[in-house]
């Protein structure tokens, strides 16, 4: 990695700190080696100790936080996720977090449009614009707002619920829906997915098939991860279950539940929360396109 | 067997029967979706590439390829016959198969032929091979036409083009690699 880069993700990193700073979020860090996960069908733990993991994301802890009562919250730190390692991906990677109560995924939406375009004022010298495969993405003309079935339809050709059925929304999105996302010289946010495919989030009030989840995308890289938090834990332990059913469908094996999350979520208000890759937002800033590129070192080179 | 976690460029498998080089991977996981594992795939034989994309769980059988020094023999048709020269093995490759290799297959060269399964699928030559010129125009002294170079046969039957002044009978090293003339042999 370049010297130059190294300090470009230092001031990224500095400028993101600020923004929720000077926005009156609590930064917090919360234990990386925890007991559980929020277990996904498709995100592999780290175990270190026996029945301890590292990390998958800080959510489960930050969620406890906003049911103790905190409003709002930010985090920067490490997450693990086994097997995950190609040109946009690391084992061990930079989250950041940010969760807010008494609002939901719309207000998430207009905090990302004012992060990027803080973090591109600080950190881009000359037309403040995001570079990806050689494509400048301008984070201040109006952003798009797409519908994940309205995506699938037009750029994919399918609908997303047969691809549902049939398994196919990996391809579709990977080989026909990102590569359009890459088009657009703004960013992109892709939103509104099946609730099969948002296992943390919560239904639209008027369409239950429909959760209140969105993907922000720049230049075609999938930056951020964000919905309205699901807060019935009736709901949430059975969709916990569901996952490790499909878990031990396909020959994984199930994950431990994270019992005192889901007895405190009960208490947990109105929230919303959000994941937003750091690597990624680095590689954006400085046009790499590569994340290999935006760290000190890759586990390769250990 | 390889599983996808294995994949990595450089990788040797097989597919459908044929030997495959991994020559570009990358990992992509939608969203929070299920992983794919994107390959780009030479095949060893015709050299033709291949796209493919696979998901966790899948596994692959290594593709064992040796490369074994052996000597080139004769030419009946199109098939051309090498010997191992430890085991006295012989093995018979087309002309297809060989490509442009076959410009310089000169009896007894020695070469290094891939081996895959009980199969000859190609052969790496020395990168320079020397060659007599059987067959050449002669170069008129003072002929000012500006041409730098004149067309020549070697004993193979390959024609390339010389410098003017290369003889009939002298002796000529080639560069496989580009087939072109190199520099000429002394005495």
């Amino acid at each position: 990695m370049k010297a130059d880069a190294l300090w470009l993700r230092a001031r990224v990193i500095k400028a993101v700190r600020d923004f929720f700073w000077e926005r009156g979020f609590l930064e917090v860090e919360t234990p990386l080696l925890i007991p559980a996960n929020a277990p996904e069908e498709h995100i592999n733990p780290v175990s270190t100790l026996p029945s301890w993991q590292l990390q998958t994301s800080p959510e489960i802890c930050m969620k406890r936080l906003l049911c103790s009562g905190h409003r709002k919250l930010f985090q920067i730190s490490r997450c693990w996720r086994s097997d995950e390692r190609g040109s946009r991906h690391l084992s061990e990677f930079t989250m950041l977090e940010w969760y807010r109560s008494g609002c939901d995924y719309q207000t998430l939406m207009i905090d990302c449009e004012e992060l990027l375009q803080y973090v591109a004022t600080a950190c881009l010298s000359e037309n403040r614009c995001f570079v990806h495969n050689a494509t400048k993405i301008n984070p201040f003309s109006p952003w798009r707002h797409i519908s994940v079935q309205d995506a699938f339809t037009q750029f994919g050709q399918a609908s997303v619920w047969d691809c549902l059925r049939k398994g196919l929304c990996e391809e579709i999105l990977t080989s026909l829906v990102e590569p359009a996302l890459a088009g657009f010289d703004t960013p992109v946010f892709l939103m509104d997915y099946p609730t099969e495919l948002a296992a943390l989030a919560r239904t639209k009030p008027e369409n239950r098939d429909l959760a209140e989840r969105f993907e922000l995308y720049v230049g075609g890289l999938e930056l951020a991860n964000g919905f309205s938090e699901l807060n019935d834990p009736v709901e949430q332990r059975r969709r916990f279950e569901d996952t490790n059913t499909a878990r031990k469908a396909s020959g994984q094996t199930a994950l431990p539940l994270p019992e005192p999350f889901l007895n405190t979520l009960a208490h947990m208000p109105e929230s919303a929360g959000i994941a937003l890759g750091i690597d990624r937002l680095v590689m954006l800033t400085a046009g790499i396109d590569c994340i290999d590129d935006v760290v000190a070192f890759t586990p390769e080179n250990l | 067997m390889y599983t996808v976690a294995d994949l990595k460029k450089g990788l040797k498998i097989i597919l459908d029967g044929d030997p495959y080089l991994v020559v570009a991977f990358d990992f992509v996981k939608p969203g929070k979706g299920q992983a794919l594992y994107r390959t780009k795939m030479r095949n060893m034989i015709n050299g033709s590439l291949l796209d493919r994309t696979y998901r966790s769980g899948e596994s692959f059988e290594p593709a064992s390829l040796e490369e074994r020094q052996m000597e080139y023999l004769y030419k009946e048709g199109n098939h051309y016959t090498f010997m191992d020269q430890q085991t006295y093995e012989q093995v018979v490759m087309e002309e297809e198969t060989l490509g442009d290799a076959k410009n310089y297959l000169l009896e007894n060269l020695k070469v290094e032929v891939m081996v895959f399964g009980e199969k000859a699928i190609g052969i790496s030559l020395p990168n320079f091979v020397n060659l007599r010129v059987t067959a050449t125009e002669q170069w008129a002294k003072g002929d000012t036409s500006g041409n730098d170079s004149k067309p020549a046969t070697v004993e193979t039957g390959y024609v390339l083009r010389v410098p003017p002044f290369i003889e009939e009978g002298e002796l000529i090293v080639i560069d496989t690699r580009n087939g072109e003339y190199s520099t000429r042999v002394k005495g």
